[in-house]
């Protein structure tokens, strides 16, 4: 009997160790890139990481979907010395941190990156206001509202972020993503703050209370989803009735999968994402050279291929095209679509930089309490 | 060879004169001593494993809830002068301006060498919104003051004159701090130094401890109540049925944690198999909420904790000779009278054994509720998994798992007193 015990807690701890280990396997230069997985890895695999290894045999580029936690991911590696991450995606106000922490290295913008096809030079080409002091912009993308069409009646559909706040009207449960970020503007923003006014209000205390308060009117009702992936699934599988979630993965499930999915454009938070190397990598060199290959205007350009996210460089925008399975055009489903851009909110960075850690904490401390 | 030259040398020794017993003993001691060594020697690799994988993280652990470095590391002449600051001064806690000037100075030397993070994120720690004084202190602090340091501080940021920022400063400055154990038990220091609870909606561990331990409760009473008829089947079948039987009670052993907390969810969801089935039958009108909830931890929790019950009964009911019950229904007892009196009280080590193996291991559990669970579901672990991954306070992480650690002890100890360790049979 002790054996069959022991045996049986030896394979699960083995079993344990299989999943939190899938070691890389050994290339010459093997890159470790952190995104967010699912449908958005699978974007930059087909539209940067295969090209690229094709044309670069002795390269492999290994994905790591740990981007929800890449800042805290960068200070731990940082505080102990072992640094891991060769190229990391992430939002920009994380990145601002880790850049003021000297977590991340700083980019030169015209030095380290290509140009536009015109001569135009990268600092120039990038859309106003994205590059960052370490940080090289991919993507505009929106976290939107969406519904499964299926969970209402034809005449009682949902259209704003307001029906998010309504239990009655719009019954059934809600999944939120398990941080501050987003949530607190709707809250506001449903309790009828005006979207350029929502940060201002934040930022005082009584503020951040209303937005809770509003919050609390639904907890009842609340699922809460940690990685993109996990949204689309909840709303396929029925398990909610609404979701927020990135807009592109929305896309992908609802053209792609075919889902019943409705996306509501009203209220939806844009913003960038993008590159940042991590400093003491090992590869800094290899790192550098596939960045200049894939933030130049055709790989931009190529991504919107694969999932809905506007690329983060003007020259990109006219070689947006079609999808690249489906064949159907991509730009009305790009947030900045003048047809979704109606009431956008865009996400204050600097309000983020600033108070991201202690909402964070209070966040988490509502949500499960 | 080897014996034989020894005897050679005792009897050598003794050669032509009376044997000399002390020497012999010696000897005997000698070769005894030598023996115990190398049997101790046998067990060393595994007492150098012990230490590697289990003294040494959990001594580094008990460590990190009290650690208290980050200032010392990165602005030393600010501590030494935070240290000899008595905590007292004008206005009643603003430190004198030569401690105020130490560390002016040193912010600007961490900042510049890029060091002030940790001591940013450790301020936090203790009063959220520190993080966002000191950066921009730092960010904005002129070359030269104006005037006096002090007043240049608190041109820069009001907070800079209350003495709430500087007391958060000399308790940041000593060698270690309370302030993580503190903030796991919902307490903090005040102004005056003297512990007290922390806001109501900072106080939330307490809530979540009794949580973790209510959740672990229900699903060793399920394991329970579900594992002892089991054992019981199991222990009195013939082995041609009971192996294959056993295999399937061990069968869960052998698939990843996290494919069957994952398989649960699609086993319970709406759609699921289960909501399906009963709305077929006619059960339910309306498919019933299984997942997200307090309901698909409690079941998925107690399916992977079963094993662990049932196998420290099966193992003391079958070593229980099956002629007790006969005997005592021979007796004039009835079956029922009979199990309770003469069977169950045999089985009590097992029933200790494997309570308090699935008890232990559930107060411990993250991945599952982190899966099944709503947000109101999540145990401790989920907080030491949030302040590792998430905001990297490891002081904190590390509060939380000392605290976990000594619930655990508390309760081993309750174990031996009520049941007494000798009797602990795990299988």
């Amino acid at each position: 009997m002790t054996i069959q015990m022991k045996t049986g807690l030896l394979a699960s701890a083995a079993m344990g160790a299989l999943v939190a280990t899938a070691a890389p396997v050994a290339a010459e230069t093997s890159l470790t890139v952190v995104s967010w997985g699912g449908a958005y890895t699978a974007s930059q695999q087909r539209a940067y990481h295969e090209p690229y290894m094709e044309q670069n045999p002795d390269v492999t580029i290994i994905n790591d979907d740990g981007s929800a936690n890449a800042l805290a991911g960068l200070r731990a590696q940082s505080q102990a010395g072992n640094v891991t991450w060769d190229l990391v995606d992430m939002l920009p106000s994380d990145a601002q941190l880790a850049c003021e922490e000297g977590l991340i290295l700083q980019i030169d913008h015209d030095e380290m990156l290509a140009a536009a096809p015109d001569g135009t030079p990268a600092s120039e080409d990038f859309l106003p206001g994205s590059l960052g002091d370490c940080f090289i912009p991919q993507i505009v993308y929106s976290t939107v509202l969406t519904f499964n069409t299926e969970m209402f009646p034809e005449d009682q559909q949902p259209s704003s972020i307001a029906d998010l706040f309504d239990v009655e009207n719009y019954p059934g449960r809600r999944a939120l993503q398990d941080r501050p970020g987003t949530n607190l503007e709707w809250a506001l923003y449903a309790d009828g703050v005006h979207p350029d006014e929502i940060y201002d209000v934040l930022r005082t205390p009584e503020g951040v209370d209303r937005a809770f308060a509003k919050l609390d009117t639904i907890k009842d009702h609340l699922v809460f989803w940690t990685e993109g992936s996990q949204a689309p699934q909840l709303l396929a599988d029925k398990e909610v009735a609404f979701s927020t979630g990135y807009n592109g993965r929305m896309f992908n499930a609802a053209e792609v999968e075919g889902q019943p999915f409705q996306i509501i454009w009203d209220g939806q938070v844009v913003e960038w994402d993008g590159w940042v190397v991590p400093a003491g990598g090992n590869n800094v060199e290899a790192v550098m050279d596939y960045l200049y290959w894939a933030t130049d205007s055709q790989r931009l350009a190529d991504q919107a291929k694969y999932i809905s996210y506007g690329p983060a460089r003007a020259s990109s925008g006219e070689l947006v095209s079609t999808h690249a399975d489906l064949g159907i055009d991509m730009n009305p489903h790009m947030p900045t679509h003048p047809d979704n851009y109606q009431t956008p909110i865009i996400l204050d960075n600097e309000f983020w930089t600033d108070y991201g850690d202690e909402l964070r904490e209070r966040f988490a401390s509502w949500m499960l309490n | 060879m080897a014996p034989v030259e020894v005897i050679g040398e005792v009897t050598g020794e003794s050669a032509g004169r009376p044997a000399d017993p002390a020497a012999l003993r010696r000897a005997l001691r000698r070769s005894e001593r030598r023996r115990q060594l190398w049997a101790f020697g046998l067990t060393l690799p595994l007492l150098g494993f012990l230490v590697a994988v289990f003294v040494v993280p959990i001594a580094g652990m008990l460590k990190l809830s009290v650690a208290n470095s980050e200032l010392a590391t990165a602005m030393p002449a600010a501590t030494e002068a935070l240290r000899a600051w008595d905590g007292t001064g004008d206005d009643g806690g603003v430190p004198p301006e030569a401690v105020v000037a130490a560390f002016a100075t040193d912010l600007e030397k961490a900042r510049a060498a890029r060091a002030l993070a940790p001591v940013a994120q450790r301020l936090n720690n203790a009063f959220a919104g520190d993080r966002t004084l000191l950066q921009g202190t730092a960010r904005n602090l002129p070359e030269a003051p104006d005037g006096s340091w002090t007043a240049t501080l608190e041109a820069l940021d009001p907070a800079w004159g209350e003495p709430r920022i500087w007391q958060s400063l000399k308790r940041a400055a000593a060698p270690w701090t309370d302030l993580y154990l503190l903030q796991a038990l919902d307490l903090q220091r005040d102004a005056t130094d003297a512990i007290a609870p922390v806001s109501a909606d900072r106080a939330i561990y307490r809530n979540v401890l009794l949580r973790t331990f209510w959740i672990s409760f229900l699903v060793t009473l399920f394991c329970f109540v579900i594992g002892y008829p089991l054992a019981y089947k199991l222990s009195t079948l013939p082995p041609r049925l009971a192996n294959p039987l056993m295999i399937l009670v061990l069968l869960p052993f052998w698939t990843s944690l996290l494919v069957r907390s994952a398989a649960w969810i699609v086993v319970l969801q709406r759609e699921g198999p289960i909501n399906e089935s009963l709305l077929w039958l006619g059960v339910i009108a309306e498919p019933v909420q299984l997942v997200f909830n307090r309901a698909g931890v409690l079941i998925a929790m107690t399916h992977i904790m079963l094993p662990f019950m049932i196998l420290p009964l099966v193992s003391v009911m079958r070593s229980i000779p099956k002629s007790h019950m006969q005997a005592a229904i021979g007796l004039g007892a009835s079956p029922l009278e009979a199990f309770f009196k003469v069977f169950l009280p045999q089985t009590r080590p097992g029933i200790g054994a494997g309570c308090l193996l699935v008890f232990i291991i559930s107060i411990g559990y993250y991945i599952t509720p982190a899966l099944i669970g709503g947000a109101a579901d999540q145990m401790i672990s989920y907080f030491v998994a949030f302040f590792t991954l998430e905001t990297v306070n490891w002081g904190m992480a590390g509060a939380l798992g000392s605290l976990l650690l000594v619930a655990t002890l508390l309760l081993y100890l309750v174990y031996a007193r009520l049941v007494g360790l000798d009797r602990l049979r795990l299988g």
